[in-house]
């Protein structure tokens, strides 16, 4: 399952048979835990029932009326995040990589996330664009803005069905219903709640599974760590696995040059990842800026990202540890006999093995809905992203233009049915064809690799001209698509720096990150180049879209209320970086 | 209700008014189902039977994540009750004071 649009949610299972399959397991659901799915399902509906009296424009059904409070959208921004296929994925990389895992979430995302809320959002919020795609139509041209924006609604919905098909292998592995059953009804779930309550309905329920999918984790922590003694067992017992002594230290082995690390060495980690990579997706990613556009003012704005990093930092006690303790409670985990099959469980069942093997009846049910929501909410983020953009960005920008609002909101409603539809046929292609899939999301994965390059100089470098930004989003593409097809050619990229004719022990995310190193370059290079050959805009239609070129009509900073201090944004950011470095420290 | 900020684009003959403030208030939804959930759990755990002990490695699962479900959900009630929504965005006051 490689998600192109999530940072390192990328898990592969061994030589590509990259799927959330569990042919050996089975839970033991009861009338119990039913109760418990019936009674969260039911709430699921009605909160999309009840958010529709909160729509009367279609700024209110696509972004939420920009009226909720800065904690909601906080934990919408990590809830959008925190997919089903993240979660089950993350502990899949925690039982194969080790606590290097933990990259993703403190170098691979919590930077970016305070970058945004501190540096980018007030151009985002600030110039009162409604979409990301938006902002590059009023920074660039049309030709910039259809590019993005149709690759990125192009991309949410695939996202969407590939979400939708993990999802019915899921239920359809745990709870026995057929694959297309499964489909079904969690589409109609989805479309229940976000068809009838907007972005509004998309965002609490994505609120109230974050507390569900915690509290479904947690029991499994507790009971997994009592079960190997502790953390100093857990680490006593995985050190003696094929993992070995170095899975707790994530910096060992990634000395440039002869790298020994799962993730490869330091400069692909922290340029690629923990820079293009992960800024790339937090920074530009419509279906997590959205979340913050939708806070109630530019304070609640900024904050959202900055309240999202907090979660961020610790959701790998939820992932990672479950992964390893799987791994060494779980027989055979993700082992692989001499031809490449399966002899256990994938690393992708980590946690559904656990929760089989410890949770009674209850607060197994409490789990399976965590999961399941989480799953319907990986959906949701995406079509309540896609309808956005594709109702402003392409019809309301190129195709109907100059009706009344009411007349966008019908679209708009449409438009998520029709997203929900194209979701289901993507997802029942899937399931015939899980190799297409695969591919259609690495062409849309070139897309995204450049974008952080493209934004970064359009909101820091007001000569940048509208052709510039097409043309390096087009050089951005096609040089990560160059590094991919090139680069598992390359002897570097493999365990020792031994080529491997048969190209099955490359470093995958090492490659990954370097790609992404040079779809940056390839689009900064390029973005510089034409800037030189042809005409800037002026600079009076850049206003309070480019750093040092204030919007004239923006209030005036001191007629604004000062937020209490506890609400500072510098504040919050800097605690969150701080965290992350006492820990990286502890854990290096 | 349209943010105060926006004066540049408020709505124009077209565009009707934001029914935004009509949303209701998240933290009774959560409140109300991790409480219910709690109770549910709580109670099961006094009837937890000794091989679902064993199963969790001796610890009563369901009782303690009740409880903390309880606890949790009890918090987003009082914190409701403490401080209900505002249904004008105004400046923030004092946690507790009336502001409707």
């Amino acid at each position: 399952m490689s998600l192109g649009r999530t940072v390192g949610c990328v898990h592969r299972e061994p030589r590509r048979r990259g799927r959330l399959s569990a042919v050996l397991l089975k839970l033991d659901v009861n009338f119990f835990d039913w109760t418990i799915l019936a009674i969260y399902f039911t709430l699921v509906v009605a909160i999309g029932v009840m958010a529709r009296r909160a729509i009367a424009t279609s700024e209110d059904f696509l972004l939420a009326g920009r009226s909720l409070p800065a904690w909601v959208t906080g934990i919408a921004f990590i809830s959008a995040n925190l997919g089903a296929i993240e979660i089950l994925g993350m502990a899949a990389n925690g039982a194969q990589y080790g606590m290097s895992t933990l990259h993703f979430y403190w170098i691979g995302a919590v930077p970016a996330m305070v970058f945004l809320g501190l540096v980018m959002m007030p151009f985002y919020y600030g110039s009162r664009v409604r979409t990301v795609p938006e902002f590059l139509l009023r920074r660039f041209n049309p030709a910039t803005h259809l590019f993005n924006a149709l690759s990125f609604a192009a991309a949410a919905v695939l996202t969407a069905g590939v979400n939708l098909f993990a999802l019915a292998l899921v239920i359809n592995a745990l709870i026995g219903w057929p694959i297309w059953v499964s489909i079904m009804i969690s589409a109609g779930f989805v479309l229940a709640y976000i068809t009838l309550g907007g972005l509004s309905g998309a965002i609490y329920n994505e609120v109230l599974q974050f507390f569900v999918i915690v509290a479904g984790l947690v029991p499994l922590v507790i009971i997994g760590l009592h079960s190997v003694g502790g953390y100093a067992g857990l680490k006593e017992r995985v050190t003696h696995t094929a993992l070995g002594a170095n899975s707790f230290h994530t910096w060992s082995g990634t000395a440039v040059g002869h790298w020994s690390n799962p993730l490869g060495d330091w400069i692909g980690i922290v340029m690629g990842l923990g820079f293009v990579l992960s800024f790339g997706y937090w920074t530009t990613n419509f279906a997590e800026v959205q979340r913050a556009l939708s806070a109630k003012d530019l304070n609640s704005a900024q904050r959202t990202p900055l309240i999202g990093s907090y979660p961020k930092i610790f959701i790998p006690a939820l992932t990672i540890i479950p992964g390893l303790i799987a791994l060494v409670l779980v027989p055979k985990l993700g082992q692989l006999d001499k031809a490449g099959n399966p002899t256990g469980l994938p690393y992708n069942d980590a946690i559904p093995a656990l929760m089989n093997k410890f949770l009674p009846n209850g607060a197994l049910g409490i789990a399976l809905a965590g999961l399941l929501a989480a799953f319907m909410a990986g959906m949701a983020a995406n079509i309540s992203s896609f309808n956005t953009v594709f109702t402003y960005d392409i019809w309301q920008t190129y195709l109907v233009k100059g009706r009344r609002d009411g007349y966008y909101l019908k679209v708009g409603r449409i438009v998520t049915v029709v997203g929900i539809l194209v979701g289901i046929g993507t997802a029942f292609i899937a399931s015939g064809y899980s190799n297409i899939m695969n591919y259609i999301q690495l062409l849309f994965s070139y897309f995204n690799a450049p974008l952080f390059a493209t934004f970064i100089v359009a909101m820091f470098w007001k000569r940048a001209t509208p052709w510039a930004g097409f043309w390096g989003l087009v050089a951005g593409s096609i040089g990560a698509a160059a590094m991919h097809f090139g680069g598992y050619h390359i002897a570097y990229f493999y365990p020792g720096g031994v080529y491997d004719p048969s190209h099955l022990t490359d470093n995958e995310q090492m490659l990954n990150f370097y790609g992404a190193l040079t779809a940056f370059v390839a689009d900064v290079v390029v973005t510089v180049a034409v800037t030189m050959v042809t005409k800037p805009k002026p600079v009076a239609e850049l206003a309070g879209l480019v750093w040092g070129v204030p919007d004239p009509n923006a209030p005036d900073p001191n007629t604004v209320p000062k937020p209490p201090w506890w609400a500072s944004p510098k504040l919050l950011g800097g605690t969150s970086l701080g965290i992350v470095l006492v820990l990286s420290f502890i854990f290096i | 209700m349209v943010d105060p900020v926006s004066d540049a684009t408020s709505a124009s003959a077209d565009t009707p008014q934001s029914a935004a403030s009509k949303l209701f208030d998240i933290r009774l939804i959560i409140g109300g189902l991790f409480t219910l959930y709690g109770l549910m759990l709580t109670i099961s755990g006094f009837f937890t039977s000794a091989s679902d002990r064993q199963k969790a490695s001796g610890i009563n699962i369901n009782l303690w994540l009740g409880i903390g479900m309880l606890v949790l959900g009890g918090f987003f009630l009082v914190w409701h009750r403490l401080s209900p929504k505002r249904v004008e965005p105004t400046p923030d006051q004092p946690e507790g004071t009336e502001s409707q």
